[in-house]
């Protein structure tokens, strides 16, 4: 067991790309640490750098207090699961499982000891004499997770181990891969793509994105607090809704609705002159059917809903907001944000997002009055896409 | 897929005819070996009465069975000692980025394509000086020049389609490279191997040129300069039944190893390995 540290490290391609770009990041002993972003943001490049298998360009890495930079990935003492599991597939699922002890020459015995209690702990005992094609795709992932604890390493290190499986027996894994990391108590290092993954299972989240670490924090501080317009459209889902706004004096102004903003949360933006355009971003949660919320203040609006999907607990509430898309600027986050969302919703105008209490009586193609929960607005500087209300502590750079 | 009769029939046909065209020659020699040194000349396609005698004047000969030795000796070393060599270098070629990797290549294949007769004079000439002429790796050399570009070819085209992912796992698994090579990648690349063996043996064991050119004695004659050798029972009576029984007996081998090594040639052998 051991800290996970890296100190300005950089991944730059020998064509001059840079996958990674001088992050630094502390990863405690023991702690269970997701790192997650959209496809090419460099997450799986700074996992292979701990396990080795990517050189480390410039900046150090250090496990366990010491620097690895030039070490071998056999000298480094963590186990890794792969994406495709990468299973021997000419070995049963036992010699598979036994491959790191019986490399080292560990003594029969206490190879034969080990594997049988990862079997045991992954539920595998009976598959032991099967070779990997003879199993489902949960169970491949299984024999995956039991090569890497058999041998009590310093870290675990996952990359996207449960992208392969099907939702259900994902989500059934999720839980699984929580518990086990409880039960060893070993550093793990996670890699997602999946904000749900990375909300639900650790302790700490890390996004990344073009190579730079943009937040680390508690998944209720990046939800809460996002620093940036990235972190606060990666997180959450469905998604924040970000729709172009203007302040003028304490009066947030929307496309449909002036919103009067508390005090503090005035005070904590600073000074932001009356014609600046701004992005507010409101979740889908803080917006509720005005019915249902009743006469206690906050400020409401009118809309027509488009589509009413029900969750049964909940409605998700579609609808859209008359103003031009180019007044939300031409943030390079955002349109980051729209293309991992899969491309931006057709026809002019903001569809906006809305969760609806059970009891909601909106119909869709119907006018229903809608609440915002005026304590909960984001506000962004669509330049640099920071969030105006969080101190920029923890940020990039 | 569904055939009409039409089709299967005509196919039945081709295949028919492709296999009688195939087989005829070697009907014809199984049944020289089997006439009688008097019958050779009977004009029948089929012998009119078995006989073994020539295949026990063959084995009468020391020449031969000195011959067959040296070739399944020859054959053998060759191809091990090549595969070992083809393996590490096609490994190498697709696991590696290094500088002049296209021109190995590309080089090893024009060795490859280099007609044999061009070099065998010097080759000749060459070997008597050194001490190779007459010796058993005075052939291997040779043999593993002109079947290494073929068994690297081979070997490079299997180990391309082992998962990267496979040797990050052995490393991370602490396999030393030569470890993940033994242990994972060519188990994993045993049909290619086997392939690539039966290739180079089939080469080694039927070569004429270099084995007729560098060899003079029983020390390391193999069986297809051997062969050439033979004379018939008296000055005045034609080898060919010798030759037909001799030629039959060189084939057995090659035919053993090719039903053996089939059975290893199963594709498919990385299912499981990594998802789906």
């Amino acid at each position: 067991m051991a800290d996970i540290v890296f100190d300005n490290v950089t991944k730059r391609y020998p064509d001059g790309y840079e996958a990674v770009k001088g992050i630094n990041l502390e990863i405690a002993d023991g702690e269970f640490m997701i790192l997650v972003g959209p496809s090419g943001c460099g997450k799986s490049t700074a996992l292979n750098m701990i396990a080795g298998l990517e050189d480390i360009s410039e900046g150090e890495l250090r496990i366990g207090g010491e620097v690895v930079n030039d070490k071998a990935p056999r000298d480094r003492d963590i186990a890794m699961v792969f994406q495709s599991y990468a299973l021997y597939p000419h070995m049963t699922v036992r010699q598979n499982m036994a491959f790191p002890l019986t490399i080292v020459k560990t003594p029969k015995e206490e190879v034969t000891r080990r594997v049988e209690e990862a079997a045991e702990l992954l539920d595998l005992k009976q598959h032991l004499d099967r070779k990997p094609s003879q199993l489902s795709g949960g169970q491949r992932q299984r024999v995956a997770m039991g090569r890497a604890i058999v041998r009590d390493p310093k870290a675990f290190l996952m990359d996207e181990p449960l992208s392969n499986l099907d939702a259900k027996l994902r989500v059934q894994m999720r839980t699984s891969v929580a518990r086990l990391q409880d039960q060893l108590g070993t550093t793990m290092v996670y890699v997602t793509h999946d904000q749900t993954e990375a909300m639900t299972l650790g302790d700490r989240v890390a996004i990344m994105r073009a190579g730079e670490l943009q937040q680390v924090g508690t998944p209720m501080e990046l939800y809460n607090q996002p620093v940036n317009l990235f972190v606060a459209g990666f997180i959450g889902s469905p998604s924040m809704n970000f729709l172009p706004a203007t302040l003028e004096g304490d009066t947030l102004k929307l496309p449909m609705a002036d919103v009067q903003l508390p005090r503090e949360r005035r005070e904590a933006m600073g000074r932001i002159d009356e014609s600046k355009p701004l992005i507010a971003g409101i979740r889908p949660e803080d917006f509720e059917d005005a019915g249902v919320v009743g006469g206690n203040g906050g400020t409401t609006f009118k809309t027509r809903i488009d589509v009413l999907e029900a969750m049964g607990s909940e409605f998700y509430a579609h609808f859209t907001i008359d103003a031009a898309k180019e007044e939300l600027g031409s943030s390079e986050e955002l349109r980051e944000l729209q293309a991992d969302a899969g491309g931006d919703a057709p026809g002019g105008g903001f569809d906006v997002v809305a969760r609806l209490d059970q009891t909601s009586s909106a119909r869709p193609k119907q006018e229903s009055e809608i609440w915002i929960n005026t304590e909960k607005i984001q506000i962004f500087d669509p330049e640099s896409g920071r969030n105006l209300g969080v101190a920029a502590k923890s940020s990039k750079s | 897929m569904h055939h009409t009769r039409k089709e299967v029939t005509l196919w039945s046909i081709a295949l028919a005819v492709v296999l009688v065209y195939c087989l005829i020659p070697v009907v014809w020699i199984i049944s020289l070996s089997l006439k009688k040194p008097e019958d050779i000349a009977d004009q029948k396609f089929l012998p009119s009465s078995i006989s073994l005698e020539n295949y026990e004047q063959v084995f009468s000969e020391g020449a031969f069975t000195a011959a067959l030795r040296n070739s399944i000796g020859i054959a053998l070393l060759a191809t091990i000692i090549s595969i070992v060599l083809a393996a590490m270098a096609a490994y190498a070629i697709t696991r590696l980025e290094f500088t002049g990797k296209a021109l190995i290549l590309s080089g090893a294949l024009a060795i490859a394509m280099f007609p044999p007769i061009s070099i065998v004079g010097s080759l000749f000439d060459m070997w008597r000086r050194i001490g190779l002429f007459d010796t058993w790796l005075g052939l291997i050399i040779p043999y593993m020049t002109f079947t290494l570009p073929l068994a690297i070819y081979t070997l490079s085209a299997f180990f391309r389609e082992i998962p990267w992912d496979l040797d990050k796992a052995a490393q991370v698994d602490r396999a030393t490279p030569w470890q993940a090579f033994t242990k994972v990648m060519v188990p994993l690349a045993a049909p290619g191997v086997f392939t690539a063996a039966i290739l180079v043996f089939i080469f080694a064991w039927n070569d004429f040129l270099f084995a007729i050119v560098l060899t003079s004695t029983d020390a390391s004659r193999t069986v297809p300069a051997a062969l050439a050798f033979f004379t018939g029972g008296s000055q005045f009576t034609d080898p060919t039944g010798a030759i037909a029984a001799a030629a039959v007996v060189v084939t057995i081998p090659i035919i053993i190893m090719v039903l053996v090594f089939q059975r290893r040639i199963v594709a498919g052998l990385t299912a499981g390995a990594v998802k789906g």
